[in-house]
Formats: structure tokens, C-alpha cells, sequence
């Protein structure tokens, strides 16, 4: 892997050096898997060609895929910042240390960082509000399921994965008070035959609806090849199972990548944690499929309400696994809340792990 | 409650099939008196080159016979390395498994993000239907049969018939078999080969029916747990199979518990495999007798013809 990862740095570089462009912005972007994961990956892989499609006269762009999160990154990323990239995106939770660090070597660098929470002057914060996405999900997995049973693939239990259980059990609750979620924590973002083990055994222990917060189409596959509904995540995933995928989250971020490109070409970038959700276009959810009508309208009606702000997913009353009202009603949890959520909300049946 | 047991027991038996295929392949390898540790390697090299013929012709079966040939190919870097040129046995699997991850990587670059039919589960009329054991025993996937079938094979192979025992006689005394004029190293070499051959299957398996993708990688450590589950085994096909679905169940388990809500820590489940290999070997090691009656004795040493 690491092998791999040279070669497509030394021929990434090869090409970026060898034509004459000195005037064209160099942006640079790490990616942890590779873009033909038809998830995460492949969602920002959109976004660098649509940034490629507005600027290209303007911008060049690399990447480099398959960057393992930890200290390697930062091999990775200080290569792109030595061979004149004047903007880099580190498209993962596991890059910020390895990118504050590398960001502390090269202050003219500009640096930004998907789904962080710590910055620096020249280093970013971005992330889409996906628990808007889940939330919506939720409400479809509520009306369509049979069993009343969830399984939830979960990877890291970082707040960003909370957020999403809590958003979907908070979405499914609205319509089915009786549905339930069973959670697998997997450990990773990116590992097939492993997202395809943990939803097999969610369906052998009943779920009817499969919902992953993890990056490949595997799950979604092994839920296909049993007649098992299930959502894409991170890009619409319609192709690898036509008759069962539900609609995708799909994180559109194109547009985000323009803005700060044509920032730092305007040389108005500066440092900013931008959270944005439905309402600015940065998720969006993929065709209604695989359901009937009335569920459809359903839920294209809830994505036009949290897009517009009328409704919010997290909004009170709310409690907590133990009782206590988090959110009280009539309120809705604040950015900060939702930035650091390490708890479930009541009705999750799992313990959080630590 | 049956239900749920059944649906695990048939998930478990997908989970230990790679391990089957890698283990029967190494065992016979080892058997031979030759320690191939690129199992992850050839593994890897068979998952691509099948999806990649599957994918390119449609049939699975050309896929398999693909990462069958191709798995064979890469044991013989193997093969001519340590058996001709006399290197050291543990470095070359290695490093072998270092070139099959990264062959693999680089040939599939193409292949990511592409999916393909998936070999299906068979279905026979009367029988699938039986209550219980109709899906337990006549409800899996083809392949699942091929290596239940051909580790009864290798087991009847090394036990009765001659060039089984051959092959035994050349991992415990090459030198022994050399002066009764058997071709020790083509015996060497041909094992070498089906442990390839069964790797590649193995993995074939991993990107045809598991999950019908390539991911670099994807392997994620099935070919070291195949060499463990050999040593596990004792080197007898016949504790291979429950080895193979203790050791692929374990991940099962684990993810059984998790949504059954039981709080077992994944790692510590993780770690069983490996802690029972240990288990294992200090037990076969407690004196000298067990050893020699377990272990191939010329495992790993190479062979150099004495007169």
C-alpha cells in the first residue's frame, strides 16, 4: 500500500511538475481510499472534478489516494506542500494532527480539513451537516420497515457517527415510535468483506433495513443479494443495487471546493469552519427509490422542510440513554452540542463505546 | 432464536471457506517441508486476477480458473527462489507477500468501483427446503462444497495413497527420501504450486462471492490466520476445517455480540485466533517427542542434496 501510494505520488508529481503552468493554483488532495469506493471517496473525487470544471483554466489539481490515517499521512501531505500546492484538502476525520503539524512547517500553505474540529491560521475546518441526511433516512427506514428492526453499521464512535444514529433514531422515531436500532461498531471506514460481515449479521439478527456509516458499497451489496433495503452513503450507490437501495446521502461538495479556491486565487482566504447542511447544497439526497409513493412524498417533504430550517432534526424535547432531557422542547441543540455529541439518545439499543 | 443460530452458522461457514482453501494449499506445502509465508500475498493475487477475468469475461468460472493459475504463478517466484536457489525460506514469503499485496494493488487500480454478478447460493428442490438442516447443508454457495471436498481430498491424498505419503516422507527426512532416489525437489516444487493454487482460490473466493468488489487489501489478514490455523491444526487436514470456522467465526461472533448488545470489546475477540495459536504451539512444544510427532522436521530448512 505504501508502495502504491509512492507510485501514484511520483507519477502525480511527474505530471504536475512537468507541465508548464506556473501561473495555474496547485490544489492538492489526500484521499483515504481510493475514488472508485463509490462512497466517501468517490464524493470528493466529485467535488475535485467539478472544481477542475469551473477553475481548469485557473487550477490544477493532484491527488493522492489510499493514505493510510496516522503518521504516513503526513509523509503525504508535507509532499504535497513541498512541490508548490498552494491548497490542500485532507479529506478525512484521522488527518488533522499529521495536517496541523504539517500545516505549523508550511504557514503559506493554505490547508483544509474534512470533518475536524481543530484549526490553526492556515488550516480549515469542513463538514457537511450529513445527520440531516440520516435524519430523513430515518424517516423512510420508519415507514418502510417490516421487522421494526434497524441494523446500523457504525465505524469510529467519534460525535460525527453519533450524530448520525442519533439523527436516524430521532427521524425514524417522528413516524415509528416502535422502531428499534441495532449498532455494529466495525472499526474502520473502508474494508468490504468486513462492512459485508457486520450487515449479514444484522440481517440474521432481524434488521430489514441497513444503514452504514462506513465507505464502501459492500453492505449495501450483501443486503442486495438478500432482497434487504438499504441507504448509499456519501454518493448514490443506485448502481450496485437498483432494486433495494432506499436513496443515498449524498455529500455534494463541489461547490465548497470553488469557493475556497476562488478564495485564495482572490487572496481572501483565511481560516473558517464551515458547517453547512441541505440548506447551502453541501447534502443532498439521492432519488426516492425502491418505495412507495406516499413514502416518497414523505420524505422528499421532510428533506424541502430541513432544508428550508422549518424543521430541525434536533430539535427538543430530547433525552438521553439515562432520562435527562439534553434538548428541551421548544429549543433546538446548538452547533456546540452537536460538534461534541458523545451520547445516544434514548431508545438506541447499544452501549457507547469509550 | 433457531433462526438467528442457523443464519450464523451459514455466515460463519462463508467466513471460514477463504481459510479453508489457504490452509489445505499451505498445509500440503508445509507437509512438503517448505514454510511459505506469502499466503497473503498469492491470496491477494488470486482475488484480482479472478475479478479481473470475471470481469472482463462474465464467467466465473474462467474468474476462478484465473486466480488458480495465477496464484500458482506467484508461489513459483516462490518456488524457484527458495527451491533452486536455495534463499531463506522466511524471508522470501515475505517478501512475497509484500510483492502479491503490492501486484494486486497496482492491477487493480483499473478494477475499484466495479462490481460484478456474485456467485449465488445453490438451491435444490426438496432438500434445500428441509427444515434446519436443508440450508445447513445444501444451502450454501457452490465453493463452499469445492473446499470441504478438496480438504477431504488432501487428507485422503496424505494418508493413503502413496505419493501422499511421499510428500510426508520429504517434509520429515528429505534427506531420507533423496537416497531412496525420490525427486525431492520436484515433490517440493509441485506442493509449493497447490499452495499457491489453493491461496488464489481462496482469495478468488473473498472478491467473486463474499463481496463482489475488489479493495485493495481486502484480504485484511486472512492469509496470516490461514498460517496459523495450519500450525493450529497440527498439521492435519482433518482439524483444518474446524480451525477454519473457529478461527473466520470469530469475527462473526464478535459482530454477533455487538448487535446482540453484549459487551465483549472487539479487539479482545480480535486477538482469539492468534491467542489460540499460541496456545497450540506451547502445547505441541512441551517436549521433544511432540514435536517430532507434529511438526513437518524439515520444515524451512532447505534442501541440498547430500551426495
Amino acid at each position: 500500500m505504501i508502495k502504491l501510494t509512492a507510485i501514484a505520488l511520483a507519477s502525480a508529481l511527474a505530471l504536475t511538475t512537468g507541465t508548464a503552468s506556473a501561473d495555474k493554483l496547485k490544489v492538492g488532495f489526500i484521499y483515504l481510499g481510493p475514488p472508485g469506493d463509490h462512497g466517501w471517496t468517490y464524493a470528493h473525487d466529485q467535488g475535485r472534478l467539478a472544481l477542475e470544471k469551473e477553475l481548469g483554466d485557473q487550477v490544477q489539481t493532484t491527488y493522492v489516494e489510499n493514505v493510510p490515517e496516522g503518521p504516513d499521512s503526513e509523509r503525504a501531505i508535507a509532499k504535497l506542500a513541498e512541490t508548490g500546492h498552494e491548497l490542500i484538502f485532507t479529506t478525512s476525520f484521522g488527518y488533522m494532527e499529521p495536517t496541523l503539524k504539517v500545516a505549523k512547517r508550511f504557514p503559506n500553505v493554505k490547508f483544509e480539513h474534512a470533518t475536524g474540529y481543530q484549526r490553526s491560521d492556515n488550516v480549515s475546518t469542513y463538514v457537511a451537516r450529513f445527520y440531516e441526511g440520516r435524519y430523513v433516512q430515518g424517516v423512510i427506514a420508519g415507514k418502510v420497515s417490516k421487522s421494526n428492526t434497524v441494523g446500523y453499521i457504525a465505524s469510529f464512535p467519534i460525535p460525527e457517527v453519533v450524530r448520525g444514529i442519533n439523527a436516524f433514531l430521532l427521524g425514524a422515531h417522528s413516524v415509528n415510535p416502535d422502531i428499534k436500532l441495532k449498532v455494529v461498531w466495525v472499526y474502520t471506514w473502508f474494508d468490504p468483506p468486513k462492512e459485508a460481515d457486520a450487515a449479514k449479521v444484522l440481517m440474521d439478527q432481524g434488521a430489514d433495513i441497513i444503514t452504514q456509516h462506513t465507505d464502501s458499497t459492500a453492505a449495501l451489496q450483501a443486503a442486495a443479494e438478500r432482497g434487504v433495503h438499504a441507504f448509499g452513503q456519501a454518493s448514490d450507490m443506485i448502481h450496485f443495487a437498483p432494486k433495494t437501495q432506499l436513496t443515498a446521502n449524498v455529500n455534494n461538495w463541489g461547490p465548497y471546493y470553488v469557493a475556497r479556491a476562488k478564495a485564495v486565487l482572490d487572496g481572501t482566504w483565511s481560516s473558517s469552519d464551515t458547517w453547512d447542511g441541505m440548506a447551502e447544497g453541501m447534502v443532498v439526497m439521492a432519488p426516492f427509490t425502491n418505495m412507495t409513493a406516499d413514502v416518497a412524498e414523505l420524505a422528499a417533504k421532510t428533506a424541502e422542510s430541513i432544508r428550508t430550517g422549518a424543521l430541525h432534526p434536533f430539535a427538543g424535547p430530547i433525552s438521553n440513554q439515562a432520562g435527562e432531557v439534553v434538548v428541551p422542547a421548544g429549543a433546538v441543540a446548538d452547533d456546540g452540542m452537536l460538534a461534541g455529541m458523545n451520547f445516544y439518545v434514548e431508545g438506541v439499543d447499544d452501549k457507547l463505546p469509550q | 432464536m433457531t433462526e438467528l443460530l442457523i443464519a450464523s452458522i451459514m455466515t460463519m461457514m462463508t467466513a471460514a471457506t477463504p481459510l479453508v482453501f489457504a490452509a489445505t494449499g499451505e498445509l500440503v506445502a508445509e507437509r512438503s517441508g517448505v514454510l511459505n509465508l506469502g499466503v497473503e500475498g498469492m491470496m491477494l493475487t488470486g482475488a484480482v486476477f479472478g475479478f479481473a477475468a470475471v470481469t472482463l469475461t462474465g464467467e466465473p468460472l474462467i474468474g476462478l480458473a484465473a486466480a488458480i493459475v495465477m496464484g500458482a504463478l506467484a508461489s513459483m517466484i516462490f518456488g524457484v527462489l527458495t527451491l533452486s536457489l536455495l534463499s531463506n525460506q522466511v524471508a522470501t514469503g515475505l517478501a512475497l507477500t509484500i510483492f502479491g499485496t503490492g501486484l494486486s494493488a497496482l492491477v487493480g487500480l483499473d478494477y475499484v468501483g466495479k462490481t460484478i454478478e456474485q456467485i449465488r447460493a445453490i438451491h435444490l428442490p426438496i432438500l434445500t427446503d428441509l427444515p434446519i438442516v436443508g440450508r445447513l447443508l445444501f444451502g450454501h454457495d457452490p465453493l463452499v462444497y469445492v473446499s470441504i471436498a478438496l480438504l477431504g481430498a488432501t487428507h485422503w491424498f496424505l494418508k493413503h495413497t502413496r505419493w501422499g505419503m511421499i510428500l510426508r516422507a520429504v517434509g520429515d527426512s528429505d534427506q531420507s527420501a533423496h537416497a531412496i532416489g525420490y525427486p525431492v525437489i520436484a515433490i517440493r516444487y509441485a506442493a509449493v504450486a497447490f499452495g499457491g493454487a489453493m491461496a488464489g482460490l481462496g482469495g478468488a473466493y473473498l472478491s467473486l462471492v463474499y463481496t463482489p468488489l475488489w479493495a485493495e487489501n481486502m484480504t485484511a489478514g486472512r492469509g496470516w490466520i490461514a498460517l496459523a490455523l495450519v500450525v493450529f491444526a497440527s498439521w492435519r487436514p482433518s482439524r483444518v476445517l474446524l480451525g477454519a470456522v473457529l478461527f473466520g467465526g470469530i469475527t462473526i461472533l464478535q459482530l454477533n455480540a455487538q448487535a446482540a448488545g453484549l459487551g465483549i470489546p472487539a479487539s479482545f475477540m480480535s486477538m482469539l485466533p492468534y491467542i489460540a495459536t499460541i496456545v497450540v504451539l506451547v502445547l505441541i512444544s512441551r517436549d521433544s517427542t511432540r514435536i517430532r510427532l507434529n511438526a513437518p522436521a524439515c520444515l524451512g530448512k532447505p534442501f541440498r542434496a547430500e551426495r
